[in-house]
C-alpha cells in the first residue's frame, strides 16, 4: 500500500533551481533512503514533504489525500511524524513530559489553562518510551541525556500520533557506529510492526546499505538512480557523484 | 606543540571535561574520537578560550594560552574550524576569506586566496557567491579556507566530515593530508572511523569527558577490546 | 489644504526623515554587532541636541563655527557612547542579555538627570545656522533654507554608511560580527575593540541626528523616550539590519506624520478630527499595515533575523503549600500591626507583585520579552477609571471589567507582535505601549490628557486603607496562584514546548503563534487587574501609569528577583517598590540615583538576587 507519493516536485530559490521535478513513493512498512551530494536538494525535498516549504509545482499525497503546501502541524495531524537532523526536544522538561506534551497535542488538550497536567497521559507516555527503550530514563530531564538517547526520545514523540509515515532527517548523525546500527534496527522493527512507511536521509552509508529497503539518489535536484541497495551501490553515476572510491564505508 | 594538562570544564553543575590531557606534536595529525556529547567540541572550544576552563593548563609552543581571549589564541597561530562551520552567510566567499586574513609576526609561507583556491578548486568557481548559497561541502571547505587565511600553525578541526557526502569526505581527507605534507599540525575530532583511519597518525578516545584510550591508529585498529568498549556502545 | 501646502509638508517630511534615519541606523548597527538593545540611544540623540545648543550658542556665530559645533557635539556623544560600552556594557556581555538592556536604561535615567542639572527642565530652541537662517519661496509658501540641508543629510549619510559597510574591512568585520561575533573573535579579531568602534559610530550617528535638528526642534528632557520609541518603530518597519530599509521607513513615517499635520483639523459629520494630534496613532497604523504585509519589515529578510535569545528557563516548582499559607497569613494580619503609610506601601508592593508576576509568566513560560508591559497595566487603570467616571458604573463592576479590557487590548497588540520574535517582538511591544500612552496623553476630552483623572475612589466599604488592602491581597493571591498553576497546565506545557523548540512543537501539531497570542491575552488581563487596583488605591491616574518607566520597572523587578524562580518577581517587586519609596522622598534627582542603583546591581549581581543566593550556596562546596 502506498503511503506517501510525491510527483513533479519543483522548488527554486531566487532563480536557483534546488529541486527540479522529483517523484517519490513510499509504501507501508518500507524504509526508503534518500541520499545524494550536499546541495542535491534532499533537505528541500524533505521540507516540502513535511510542509516547512511550499513547492513551486508538484503534488504530495498521503494515503491518497492531497497535503501539498499544508502547514507542518496539519500534516502531523494527518499522520506524519518527523525527527530532525539536530535533535529537537523540549530541554526544560523531563523525558516523560516531552512525550506527554505530544500526546496532549494529539488529543487537543493544550487549550486548558486551569488543570494540572503533570499526570495527564503519563501512562501513554511511558508506553511509548517503552517502545523505544527509554522507559527507565522517563524521569530524567531531557537536558542531561546522551545524544543517542535524545534521538530515541524524539522518535517516541514522533510516534505519539500513530504515524503512517515517519520522516527522519539523518537519524543516526552524531552517534557512535554501533549505536547507529541499533537505532536503525529499532526504526526498522517499528516500521515492520506498525506498518509505518519511513523516509530517511543519511550520509552514513553503512546505515543506509544495511537497513534501507530501497534507495533514491538525488543529484542537482533530480533523481539519478533508484532501486535496491546493491544496485544503487553498483551504479557508476552514483559512485562518481556521491559514493566516491568507497573508502568511507563498509570495511572497518 | 600543543599540550593540554588536567583540563576541567563545567557547565552549570555538570562536569563536561574531567582531568583531560592530550598532546599534539609538530607536523602530526591527531584525532579525538567519541560520540556526540562526549566532550570533543568542548575540548576544542576550551583550547580556543571560547568556553572557560575551571582548571588545567594549556600550552602552545611554550606559551600558556589558558585564560587568553579567543582572538589572542588565534593570533598565536591556532586556527579553529567549528563543528557547524559558521560561515558568514551574507558575505561572499572572498569576503569570508578576508575576515579570516591575518599576517603572523614571524611569517612563514603565507596563505593567499589563490593558494586556498588551489587547495579547494570548487571554491575558486564561486568567489562572489554568498556563503549562505553554498552547499554543505562547499561551506566546510570555505570554513577551513577562511581559517587558513590566518596562517595558523595548528589547525583545530571539529568534525570536518559531519553531514557530508562520502565523495566530499574523501576530498576533505585529501586536503587534510595535503596540509599535513605542508607542515601543518592538526587536531581533529571525528566519529567517522573510516575518515580517522585515512588521515590521522594518533588517536585519543574520549568518553564522558575523559580520555579513555590513546595510541597510534595502527594500535587502535588492532585493539578490538578498546573499540568494543568505547567506540561501539 | 491645497497642492502647495502638501508639497511643503512633503519637504518637511523629507527633512524630518533624515534625523530619524540617523538615529535608527545607529541603533540597528549597535544591535546587529553587539546584540545590545540600546535604550540610551534616544538619550544620545537628546544629548547631541543639548550639546549642539550650548556649543553653537557659544561658537556658532560664523558658518564654520556653527558646523564645527554640530560635528563636535556628535563626536562627543560618540565618545560618551564608547565610554558607556567600555565602562559598563563590556562587563555585562557574559550576563543574560536583558541585563545589558537594564544597564542601558539605567544610562537613560542618569543622562536625563545630568541634562536636567546642566540645561534645566525648560525647552531650549537653538541658534539658526548662519547663512542658512533665511528661507525661500516655493509655490507661494515659505521653506526654511536649512531644511534643504536636512533633506540632503539623510541620503548622504546613507551613502557613506553603505560604502563603509560594503567596501571597507571594518564594514566586512561588522557584517560578519552581526551574524556571528564569537566566530569573528576565533578568527583573531579583537572583538572588544570592534564593539567599541561600533558603539562609537552608532552613538555618533544618534548625536548627529540630534545636533542637526538644532535650528528646527527645541531641546527638552522628554526627547529621549520619544525618540527611542520612534527609532524602534523605524527599525522594525524598515527591516532589521537593512540600512536602506531604515531610511525608507524613516521617510515613510516622517511623510505620513507631515501629511497629518498638513491635513490638520477636518470636520466630518459634525465632529472635528484633529489629524495633527493623531500623528502617533497614524504611525502605528503604518507600522501595523507594513507588518501584516511584510512581517520582516520593508527590506528585511527572514534570514537576517537572529533567533530569539531569551534564555531557556526551567519551570521552577512553586514553593510548598504551607509556606504559601504562612506568607498569606502574615500579609493578612499585617494591616493590624503597621501604620497607615506602611499599609499603602504594602498595598503598592502587592499590586506590583501581581504586575511583575504577569510579566514573569510572559517571559519565563512564554519565552517572549516585553518592553511595554505597562500598556496593559495602564489600560486596566484607565479602563477602571473611565468605567467609573465616564460610564458611571459601580466600582466593583469597573474593577471586574478592567481585566477584560486589558485582555482584549493585549490580544489586539499581540496579534501583531507574535508575527515577530525575540527582540523585534519586544520592540513592537514598546511601540504599542507608547501608542497607548500617547492616546491617553493626547485625548484630553476622554482621558483628561496629561492631567489624568481624579476622584477614582473605591466603593464606600473599601474606603478604609486596610479594607482595600485586603481586597488587593485577595486579587493578588488568586492571580499569582493562577499564573503558577498555568505554568503546569496543558496550556503551559504547550507554551514551554513552543519556547524550547518551535520547530519540534510545530511538528507535533502545536500552533506556537496562537499559544503566544493567548499568552498576551492572559498576562494582559492579569496586568490590567493590577492596574485597576492601582488606580483605585491612588484615587487618581495619569499617563505615567503606562509610561516606559513603568515597563522598565517591571523588567527590573523580574530580573532583580531572578527569572529562574517563580518567587523572584514577587521579591523583586517588594525590593524595588521599597527602594523607590526611599529614594523619591529624599531627592529631586531620584532618577539618576535609581539609575546608579540599577547599574550597581547589574555590575555586582549579574544573576539577580536569586543568582547571588546560588553563589552564596555554592561557595562552601
Amino acid at each position: 500500500m502506498t503511503v506517501l507519493s510525491a510527483s513533479g516536485l519543483v522548488k527554486s530559490y531566487g532563480g536557483v533551481k534546488a529541486v527540479r521535478g522529483v517523484d517519490l513513493r513510499v509504501d507501508a512498512g518500507e524504509l526508503l533512503a534518500l541520499i545524494g551530494p550536499n546541495g542535491a536538494g534532499k533537505s528541500t525535498c524533505f521540507n516540502m514533504l513535511m510542509g516547512q516549504i511550499a513547492p513551486d509545482a508538484g503534488r504530495v499525497e498521503l494515503l491518497g489525500a492531497d497535503i501539498t503546501g499544508q502547514a507542518p502541524r496539519r500534516i502531523w495531524r494527518q499522520g506524519v511524524g518527523r525527527t530532525f537532523q539536530i535533535t529537537a526536544t523540549f530541554a526544560s522538561m523531563l523525558v516523560r513530559e516531552n512525550v506527554q506534551t505530544a500526546l496532549m497535542s494529539r488529543h487537543r488538550r493544550l487549550g486548558n489553562l486551569f488543570l494540572s497536567a503533570t499526570k495527564l497521559y503519563a501512562e501513554g507516555a511511558l508506553a511509548l518510551l517503552e517502545r523505544v527503550g527509554m522507559a527507565d530514563q522517563a524521569e530524567r530531564p531531557c537536558s542531561v541525556l546522551a545524544y543517542g538517547d535524545l534521538k530515541r526520545v524524539e522518535l517516541a514523540m514522533a510516534l505519539a500520533n500513530d504515524p503512517k509515515l515517519l520522516l527522519m532527517d539523518e537519524p543516526t548523525a552524531g552517534m557512535a557506529p554501533t549505536e547507529r546500527q541499533a537505532m536503525m534496527a529499532l526504526v526498522a522493527k517499528l516500521a515492520r510492526e506498525s506498518r509505518i512507511a519511513v523516509l530517511f536521509t543519511e550520509h552514513d552509508m553503512d546505515a543506509v546499505f544495511t537497513h534501507a529497503d530501497r534507495i533514491v539518489v538525488l543529484n542537482r535536484g533530480r533523481v539519478i538512480a533508484e532501486g535496491e541497495p546493491a544496485d544503487v551501490r553498483a551504479d557508476e553515476l552514483v559512485q562518481r557523484v556521491y559514493l566516491g572510491g568507497g573508502t568511507m564505508f563498509g570495511h572497518v | 606543540m600543543l599540550s593540554v594538562r588536567n583540563l576541567e570544564v563545567d557547565y552549570g553543575q555538570a562536569h563536561i571535561l574531567s582531568n583531560l590531557a592530550l598532546e599534539v606534536l609538530s607536523g602530526e595529525v591527531v584525532v579525538l574520537i567519541g560520540r556526540n556529547g562526549a566532550g570533543k567540541s568542548t575540548t576544542m572550544k576550551a583550547i580556543m578560550g571560547l568556553v572557560p576552563a575551571r582548571a588545567g593548563e594549556i600550552r602552545f609552543q611554550g606559551h600558556k594560552v589558558d585564560h587568553l581571549r579567543p582572538y589572542a589564541v588565534a593570533r598565536l597561530g591556532i586556527g579553529y574550524v567549528p563543528e557547524d562551520r559558521r560561515i558568514f552567510t551574507d558575505l561572499s566567499v572572498r569576503e569570508n576569506l578576508d575576515v579570516g586574513r591575518r599576517t603572523p609576526s614571524g611569517a612563514g609561507a603565507l596563505w593567499t586566496p589563490d593558494r586556498v583556491f588551489a587547495l579547494f578548486p570548487n571554491l575558486a568557481e564561486m568567489q562572489d557567491r554568498a556563503g549562505g548559497m553554498l552547499s554543505g561541502g562547499e561551506q566546510q571547505m570555505l570554513a577551513i579556507a577562511r581559517t587558513l587565511m590566518g596562517n595558523p600553525t595548528l589547525l583545530l578541526l571539529d568534525e570536518p566530515s559531519e553531514g557530508l557526502a562520502p565523495l566530499i569526505v574523501e576530498q576533505m581527507a585529501e586536503a587534510i593530508l595535503t596540509l599535513k605534507r605542508q607542515g601543518l599540525s592538526v587536531l581533529l575530532s571525528e566519529q567517522n572511523l573510516h575518515f580517522a583511519h585515512l588521515v590521522a597518525d594518533r588517536a585519543y578516545v574520549i568518553e564522558k569527558g575523559r580520555i579513555r584510550y590513546s595510541g597510534t591508529m595502527a594500535e587502535l585498529a588492532a585493539d578490538k577490546e578498546v573499540r568494543d568498549a568505547y567506540l561501539s556502545l | 489644504m491645497d497642492f502647495s501646502s502638501i508639497v511643503v509638508q512633503f519637504l518637511n517630511g523629507l527633512a524630518g526623515a533624515s534625523s530619524l534615519f540617523l538615529v535608527a541606523a545607529g541603533l540597528s548597527l549597535i544591535f546587529g554587532v553587539t546584540r545590545v538593545v540600546n535604550f540610551a540611544h534616544g538619550s544620545f540623540y537628546m544629548l547631541g541636541l543639548f550639546l549642539a545648543y550650548s556649543l553653537a550658542g557659544r561658537f556658532g556665530g560664523t558658518p564654520t563655527g556653527f558646523w564645527i559645533s554640530l560635528l563636535v557635539s556628535a563626536l562627543v556623544v560618540g565618545v560618551v557612547g564608547a565610554l558607556v560600552e567600555i565602562v559598563i556594557l563590556r562587563r555585562t556581555y557574559r550576563s543574560p542579555e536583558l541585563f545589558q538592556l537594564l544597564a542601558t536604561f539605567a544610562v537613560v535615567l542618569v543622562i536625563k538627570d545630568v541634562a536636567l542639572a546642566i540645561w534645566g527642565a525648560d525647552s531650549l530652541l537653538g541658534r539658526r545656522a548662519p547663512g542658512l537662517s533665511g528661507s525661500f519661496q516655493f509655490f507661494g509658501k515659505v521653506i526654511p533654507a536649512y531644511d534643504l540641508v536636512l533633506i540632503a543629510a539623510g541620503p548622504v549619510v546613507l551613502g557613506l554608511l553603505w560604502l563603509i559597510v560594503r567596501r571597507t574591512r571594518f564594514g566586512r568585520l561588522v557584517r560578519a560580527a552581526t551574524q556571528d561575533r564569537e566566530m569573528v573573535g576565533a578568527l583573531g579579531v579583537n572583538e572588544a575593540w570592534l564593539f567599541t568602534g561600533v558603539f562609537f559610530l552608532g552613538s555618533f550617528l544618534a548625536g548627529l541626528g540630534g545636533a542637526i535638528v538644532l535650528p528646527r526642534e527645541p531641546a527638552n528632557l522628554s526627547l529621549d523616550i520619544a525618540v527611542i520609541a520612534d527609532a524602534f518603530v523605524v527599525v522594525v518597519v524598515g527591516g532589521m539590519g537593512s540600512l536602506p530599509g531604515a531610511y525608507l521607513a524613516a521617510l515613510l513615517i516622517a511623510e505620513v506624520k507631515a501629511l497629518c499635520i498638513a491635513i490638520g483639523d477636518v470636520s466630518m459629520f459634525g465632529y472635528t478630527v484633529s489629524f495633527s494630534r493623531l500623528t502617533l496613532v497614524v504611525e502605528f497604523v503604518v507600522m501595523a499595515v507594513v507588518l501584516v504585509v511584510r512581517p520582516y519589515g520593508l527590506l528585511g529578510r527572514p534570514s537576517a533575523t537572529p533567533r530569539a535569545q531569551v534564555a531557556i528557563m526551567a519551570a521552577s516548582r512553586p514553593p510548598r503549600g504551607r509556606w504559601i499559607l504562612l506568607v498569606i497569613a502574615v500579609l493578612a494580619v499585617a494591616p493590624l500591626l503597621i501604620d497607615r503609610y506602611s499599609i499603602v506601601l504594602l498595598n503598592d508592593v502587592l499590586v506590583f507583585a501581581l504586575f511583575a508576576a504577569s510579566l514573569h509568566f510572559f517571559m519565563g513560560t512564554g519565552g517572549m520579552i516585553s518592553f511595554g508591559h505597562a500598556a496593559y497595566f495602564g489600560i486596566g487603570a484607565y479602563a477602571a477609571a473611565l468605567l467609573l467616571k465616564r460610564a458611571g458604573l459601580q466600582m466593583e463592576v469597573a474593577l471586574t471589567l478592567a481585566p477584560v479590557a486589558g485582555g482584549i487590548a493585549a490580544l489586539f497588540f499581540g496579534w501583531f507582535c507574535v508575527r515577530l520574535s525575540g527582540v523585534y517582538l519586544a520592540m513592537l511591544t514598546l511601540a504599542f505601549a507608547q501608542i497607548a500612552w500617547s492616546i491617553a496623553y493626547q485625548w484630553d476630552a476622554l482621558t483628561g490628557g496629561s492631567n489624568g483623572m481624579v476622584g477614582v475612589w473605591p466603593a464606600a466599604w473599601l474606603a478604609d486603607k486596610a479594607a482595600f488592602y485586603w481586597l488587593t491581597l485577595g486579587v493578588t493571591v488568586v492571580g499569582v496562584l493562577w499564573l503558577w498553576r498555568m505554568a503546569s497546565s496543558p496550556f503551559g506545557y504547550g507554551l514551554r514546548a513552543g519556547r524550547d523548540s518551535p520547530l519540534r512543537a510545530e511538528a507535533l501539531g502545536i500552533d506556537v503563534r496562537r499559544q503566544q497570542w493567548f499568552t498576551f491575552g492572559v498576562v494582559g488581563a492579569v496586568a490590567a487587574a493590577a492596574g485597576a487596583l492601582y488606580a483605585f488605591s491612588k484615587g487618581s491616574i495619569s499617563p505615567d501609569v503606562m509610561g516606559i518607566q513603568r515597563s522598565v520597572d517591571a523588567l527590573v523587578m523580574v530580573l532583580l528577583g531572578g527569572v529562574h524562580s517563580l518567587v523572584g518577581p514577587l521579591v523583586g517587586a517588594a525590593v524595588l517598590t521599597w527602594l523607590q519609596d526611599e529614594i523619591i522622598r529624599d531627592t529631586e534627582y531620584w532618577r539618576g540615583l535609581l539609575g546608579l542603583a540599577i547599574l550597581a546591581l547589574v555590575l555586582l549581581l549579574p544573576q539577580g538576587l536569586a543568582g547571588a543566593r546560588d553563589l552564596w550556596r555554592r561557595k562552601p562546596a
